[in-house]
């Protein structure tokens, strides 16, 4: 298999069969807590993606070159968790400075992604699997891109929803997490799709 | 009993029940949903949760007038960090099977937004006796709900509690429990059914 085949699997395979939110249980506060309107559950989608490309490049080349170059494994977590901080930091200004636009659409999803779990997940996942750093970086880009799906159809779904005769004690979060279970069940239908 | 006492008494109690950070306040769900599989992962999850919750809380709320207000939340989490630094290394070498079943989710107790919420709201503004009072509260209100949601899940799931066989022959697992989409629904219902108990439906996720 080329290289390229083997990048463009590994995307569908990060979107679709290993999807971060509802298979690998990455990222489901923003999942429940952003996911009432499909229009802000997309912001919310591509202010993550972005910050998820960025993280996955950032943590190849800080995982190879300062921690395993030194020989300081346990550092790990720490300097994760700083090098996300910084970088959500950094494209909020740089948004800021470059795309008004844009960051008036981004600009309040962004402090909100440094605790997501889904980041740091991805940047754990990434010294685990030993991708090279351009897998690292589509690696990212797919987690974000199923970041976005799961929670825009749980949005479309949850705006119809509205409109629906929920039982008194299932509104809010338990209709809200069941869903959520029917659309992992769809999901098992990926699972062994695409094998890496 | 001393004012003192009952504020103590009250700040502990606050967890398990009135603000149980998942029935009542649902948050830090990643670990609820990903780790209650079995029991024993339930209960080493929430172990670990409430240990790096109730020393940082401690370290927090003897340190808060050091930290400067501009740059406190990523000093909480350079002190949470350290802890689950801490932990993840003791489970690997004491306990490598429950290390090697939790995997990711050790380290994401960094990003538990549990923990930081508890910084926040409670040990910065807080002395050191209520700070340990509130965090005691909130780790065994976060362990019991994580032993609930993984007892239905494994019983259903396996037919088994602590991996003890408990169903016999005739109960044909519902292997759906043990899968992600068991752990959405589960959980949904027995928020559904805690809401029934505390009457007042008012939960939402108050952190993202």
């Amino acid at each position: 298999m080329s290289e390229f085949t083997q990048l463009v699997l590994l995307f569908f395979g990060t979107v679709f069969v290993n999807n971060f939110i509802l298979v690998r249980f990455l990222g489901i506060c923003p999942f429940l807590g952003v996911s009432k309107q499909v229009e802000t559950a997309m912001g919310m989608g591509l202010a993550t993606t972005f910050v998820m490309t960025l993280t996955g490049a950032a943590t190849w080349l800080i995982n190879t070159y300062i921690l395993e170059a030194l020989n300081l494994p346990f550092l790990q977590y720490v300097s994760f968790i700083i090098v996300i901080a910084s970088l959500v930091q950094f494209v909020e200004m740089f948004i800021k400075k470059t795309s008004p636009v844009l960051y008036k659409s981004l600009g309040i999803f962004l402090p909100l992604i440094t605790t997501n779990c889904a980041i740091l997940g991805l940047a754990l996942l990434i010294p685990l699997n030993g991708y090279s750093f351009i897998g690292s970086t589509v690696f990212g880009f797919g987690a974000g891109i199923g970041f976005t799906l799961a929670i825009v159809l749980m949005a479309g779904l949850r705006e119809k929803l509205e409109f629906g005769d929920v039982p008194g004690v299932l509104k809010g979060v338990p209709v809200t997490l069941i869903i959520a279970g029917i659309m992992a069940m769809a999901f098992m239908g990926f699972s062994g799709l695409i094998t890496i | 009993m001393s004012v003192n006492a009952k504020q103590l008494i009250s700040d502990f109690k606050n967890g398990l029940w009135q603000e149980n950070p998942i029935f009542r306040l649902v948050i830090g769900m990643c670990p609820t949903l990903a780790v209650t599989n079995t029991m024993v992962n339930g209960l080493a999850m929430g172990l670990a949760t409430s240990f790096v919750l109730i020393s940082s809380e401690i370290v927090v709320s003897l340190i808060k007038k050091l930290i400067p207000g501009d740059v406190r939340i990523p000093s909480y989490i350079l002190i949470i960090a350290t802890f689950v630094t801490f932990v993840d290394y003791f489970l690997k070498a004491f306990y490598p099977s429950i290390a090697a079943s939790l995997s990711l989710f050790v380290p994401l107790i960094v990003v538990n937004c549990l923990i930081l919420g508890r910084q926040e709201t409670f040990a910065s503004q807080n002395p050191v006796h209520r700070s340990f009072a509130d965090a005691l509260g909130m780790g065994i209100g976060f362990t019991w709900a994580l032993l609930l949601l993984s007892a239905v899940r494994e019983l259903f799931g396996m037919g088994s509690m602590f991996g003890l066989q408990i169903l016999g022959d005739w109960y044909r697992p519902m292997v759906i429990m043990v899968l992600p989409a068991g752990a959405f629904i589960t959980l949904g219902i027995l928020i559904a059914i805690m809401n029934v108990i505390g009457k007042n439906a008012t939960n939402d996720t108050t952190c993202h």
